[in-house]
């Protein structure tokens, strides 16, 4: 996926706001994971529906392998990116496995006077099986979705998500509410999925040391605009935590991993 | 498949090391089908069919009560009278059959499809505005023909309730403007957000209501009788062209609403998520708007503001038949026909030849029920 020098703000600000995202170019690598972190107000969020075509650029444009993405139709480009929000609150009672079909949605027939009952082919209930499987959650299938933890409703949202059989998942804060045993999971689940299913994942975080451990390349952005993007050694420096953050920080190194890790200044 | 850690997921998912045996199943259709957590034809039909027998059955018997009681031998052969041959000649007593035919069949279809139209808005908009307290009058339309019938009745058009092509059409027009109103005032940079709708209803019904209240304030007092009466529901029919053309207009409504109902399930998991699954959320937030409101102005104009019926049957189908929406649709249509037909023949028999306004039977009986549903099942609604 390559970024050509968008800019986007939010509609409602006036003309003289700042940009969200402002002339942003980089590109995301084939089965890479890739971090996004930055302070609040950074534009992560905002540049990942971007890269989800829930949001459109305000000039430059987004490309999927030769097409700009606001060029494909959103049923098809379903059946590519895939996104997994940052938090689900449920307003009925579906159970996570008709939660998890539901990310067959873009590959189905579509009959109109079928009105979708039964449409569901045996390679859609495959796929779905296959996600539930994968994220663990498949021994869950008939519960609620919403008598869950936040770490199973998590999984089960990653799951949906895997079921539209994507070739890029983007991920909102996957750990933000949730508990470091739950965050160990969902670590360990995506980097056996860029394993097994050569997914391109993009995860936005304002966790730098899950940014760190986790992803391939780390791309720092402040108001809008990349400071550094390289691996998380190169990225998640004292320094360039100093420009970004405006504060000093400890970082060394984690003994297992040699990754860098992020600590508080006594 | 390699578990991260077996202390932590056996821990929170007890029953993961019992199924431990069927991770290595493909997953087959049977298998989806043995935990009954996918919706098969077999289940639809199965439901469907049984819905559909149980509402015949309930009409039928309905058209036995009423200020005539007419009994259940005498109606059965006017059914099948009607049935095969098209007309009432010969079948049982001349009086049985002209009311059955020119008073009660055409009330318990009107009552069943009011019902059911009531029903299906109630469930689509539960939907669409993904708020369990959402019901067709929430948005301020049922007002707008509520008021435009109060209109033309303070002005006389229309000596008697009982002239209803002119009532339903100043109801369907009032009806009409309100939808227009409430879609410019919640319209913002050609998105349609679903808390504008919401906040753009709720204000409309708070003043459209008031509007009424005064005009009821400012007319006769039997000429307000008779509107407060016609605004708390009336299943009076009117001839059977009418009648067709309301049935074919909810037949017609309800045709293209069910046709998104896969869509409807997923718009539930919230607007982007719906958006990064393809589905054109604005596009089928508009039609959907506007088809549920010209089917609730129309019903409104017809038969009042019948209270209930749109709210409590989607909760109650929804515990029975689960949240998916290309069953629980056409099932709450079905439901919410048999409900109002059974409480519309209550409302017209209990008290001799005086009619109770349906509305107070459906609020007297739906009001109990869903507070029932509150108090002893609250964990699997929501």
């Amino acid at each position: 996926m390559q970024v050509d020098r968008i800019s986007f703000r939010y509609r409602h600000d006036q003309a003289g706001r700042p940009w969200t995202v402002e002339d942003l170019s980089f590109d995301v690598r084939a089965g890479e994971v890739l971090g996004i972190v930055g302070p609040n107000g950074s534009g992560k969020s905002s540049l990942l529906k971007l890269l989800a075509g829930l949001l459109q650029p305000s000039s430059g444009q987004i490309r999927l392998g030769s097409q700009s993405i606001g060029h494909i139709d959103p049923h098809l480009l379903a059946r590519s990116i895939a996104v997994v929000p940052q938090e689900y609150v449920q307003v009925f009672p579906f159970t996570v496995a008709e939660t998890v079909l539901m990310g067959r949605f873009p590959h189905r027939r579509g009959f109109w006077w079928g009105m979708g009952i039964g449409d569901e082919s045996d390679h859609d209930l495959q796929q779905a099986h296959q996600a539930m499987v994968e994220t663990d959650v498949a021994a869950l299938a008939g519960r609620l979705v919403s008598d869950l933890s936040g770490g199973e409703r998590q999984r089960v949202m990653i799951a949906r998500a895997l079921a539209q059989e994507p070739a890029i998942l983007l991920l909102d804060e996957p750990m933000a509410f949730l508990d470091i045993n739950h965050q160990i999971e969902i670590c360990a689940l995506i980097s056996r999925l860029q394993r097994e299913r050569q997914l391109t994942v993009v995860l936005v975080s304002h966790d730098l040391n899950v940014a760190s451990q986790s992803c391939d390349r780390v791309m720092m952005l402040k108001d809008g605009r990349i400071v550094r993007i390289g691996s998380p050694m190169e990225t998640i420096t004292p320094e360039s935590l100093r420009v970004v953050y405006g504060c000093d920080v400890v970082v060394d190194a984690h003994p297992y991993s040699g990754r860098p890790r992020v600590t508080m200044p006594v | 498949m390699t578990p991260v850690s077996p202390q932590i997921l056996t821990s929170e998912s007890p029953s993961l090391a019992s199924n431990r045996g069927e991770e290595g199943t493909a997953g087959s259709r049977d298998d989806w089908r043995r935990t009954g957590t996918i919706l098969t034809h077999r289940r639809w039909f199965g439901i469907m069919g049984a819905l559909v027998a149980a509402s015949v059955v309930i009409c039928i018997l309905c058209l036995q009560f009423g200020a005539t009681p007419v009994d259940l031998v005498t109606l059965l052969s006017v059914v099948t009278q009607l049935l095969t041959a098209g007309n009432t000649e010969g079948a049982g007593e001349g009086t049985a059959a002209i009311i059955m035919m020119h008073i009660r069949l055409p009330r318990v279809l009107m009552g069943f499809v009011v019902g059911g139209s009531l029903a299906a808005v109630g469930v689509t908009l539960q939907a669409l505005l993904r708020n369990p307290l959402a019901d067709p009058y929430v948005l301020g339309v049922s007002s707008g023909a509520a008021l435009g019938a109060a209109l033309a009745m303070l002005l006389g058009i229309g000596a008697s309730m009982i002239l209803l092509p002119v009532l339903p059409l100043c109801g369907f027009a009032g009806g009409l403007l309100a939808l227009l109103l409430i879609y410019r005032l919640a319209q913002s940079q050609g998105r349609l957000p679903v808390h504008s709708l919401l906040l753009a209803g709720v204000i409309l019904n708070a003043i459209l209501t008031a509007l009424i209240m005064f005009i009821t304030s400012i007319m006769e007092p039997n000429r307000s009788a008779g509107l407060m009466a016609w605004l708390m529901g009336s299943l009076t029919a009117p001839g059977y062209p009418a009648l067709g053309v309301l049935v074919g207009y909810a037949v017609l409504v309800l045709a293209i609403v069910m046709h998104k109902a896969h869509a409807l399930n997923v718009l539930t998991l919230g607007e982007e998520t719906a958006r990064s699954l393809g589905i054109e959320t604005e596009r089928i937030k508009k039609q959907l708007f506007v088809l549920t409101a010209l089917l609730t102005g129309t019903v409104v104009s017809v038969s009042g503001m019948i209270g209930f019926v749109g709210m409590v049957v989607p909760h109650a189908v929804r515990l029975v038949v689960g949240s998916d929406h290309r069953l629980l649709l056409p099932a709450s249509t079905l439901v919410g026909g048999m409900f109002l037909v059974i409480s519309d023949t209550i409302a017209r028999t209990i008290l001799g030849p005086a009619e109770i306004p349906v509305g107070i039977v459906t609020a007297l009986a739906g009001g109990p029920f869903f507070l029932y549903l509150l108090l002893w099942r609250k964990d699997r609604m929501l």
